[in-house]
């Protein structure tokens, strides 16, 4: 075992201890925070790999602008500060799901690549560019089309339309059929009584031709 | 290095990411969990990479697709995030068992 595998390993008990941890935790912030970790480590990895590039891109677009802008969503939502009950029904199901797919993988790497070594060479970023450039340069072309469609999407997505807000509470519109207590002080119809139509005269006003 | 290892990484980070999809209820944390899976697609493209440049492959193509998947990610957050922002001013709850108008 060379010392990029020592590396490779410490590097995945780290961070999937922090993925762990963000899947578990009942503070959102502590999930978002523990999210750094996670992504810190995957640069790492790329480091590791010789993706300098990629290390760096990992660490500036993910660690930095996703975390923060996840961080904006949390706050913009009013998470809660403490600790709460953030999973539900379905964990056991979950875990369940996640484990076997997990053993499945695991499975098919080792049995097909389990004796595969990794030429471990830096990729220089010059070449890098180079080749995104050229070969690919459609595909980034039509990257940057997307990049722009998403933007103007979530701006209009997250604007505040006219006349737009927060619903009152959904149960105070749903008619359960009882009939409402009456309490001490209310006025109410007794039984047989027929209230006045809008047709009839007033009680003890003559009529209009009398007048 | 062992190709094992990275696979390995990727394989740890890609489950945990579906339990968090599955059991969390936050919808950010849901969007958390997302952004791992996709983190841990750019670590096993990084590595297929490697074996493929090892292979003959002379453009590059795992760290160019993981730098799409990266871009990609970028853009999801934003729009879901934003949804997420919708969702949040309309319900005043970003609880996703409860966003289920769409479901039956």
């Amino acid at each position: 075992m060379e010392m990029a595998d020592i590396f490779m390993l410490l590097i995945a008990v780290i961070a999937g201890g922090a993925a762990l941890f963000v899947v578990t935790s009942a503070n959102v912030v502590h999930s978002a925070l523990a999210l750094v970790v996670v992504l810190v480590g995957v640069a790492a990895t790329f480091l590791l790999l010789g993706a300098e590039f990629l290390a760096w891109t990992q660490v500036l677009v993910y660690a930095g602008a996703v975390i923060v802008l996840i961080l904006f969503g949390l706050m913009l939502t009013r998470a809660p500060v403490g600790p709460v009950r953030e999973d539900n029904d379905n964990q056991r199901l979950a875990f369940g799901v996640s484990f076997a797919l997990f053993a499945f993988l695991m499975v098919l790497i080792v049995t097909s690549l389990g004796d595969t070594t990794l030429l471990l060479t830096v990729t220089p970023t010059v070449g890098l560019a180079e080749f995104l450039y050229v070969e690919w340069a459609f595909p980034l072309l039509a990257m940057g089309f997307l990049l722009t469609v998403a933007l103007v999407g979530a701006v209009i997505i997250a604007r505040q339309e006219e006349g737009e807000g927060p619903l009152p509470d959904d149960e105070a519109y749903i008619d359960h059929s009882e009939v409402a207590p009456v309490r001490a002080g209310d006025s109410y119809a007794e039984p047989g009584f027929d209230p006045p139509r809008t047709t009839d005269r007033p009680t003890g006003v003559p009529a209009r031709s009398d007048v | 290095m062992q190709a094992v290892f990275p696979l390995f990484f990727g394989a740890l980070l890609f489950c945990t990411g579906i339990y968090g999809v599955l059991a969390r209820r936050n919808a950010v944390l849901v969007l958390m969990s997302v952004e791992m899976m996709l983190a841990a697609v750019t670590v096993n493209l990084v590595t297929f990479g490697s074996m493929a440049v090892g292979a003959g492959d002379l453009i590059l193509t795992g760290q160019i697709f993981a730098l799409f998947v990266i871009a990609i990610g970028a853009a999801e957050v934003g729009v879901g995030l934003a949804i997420i922002l919708l969702l949040y001013r309309n319900r005043a709850t970003v609880n996703i068992d409860d966003a289920d108008l769409m479901k039956y």
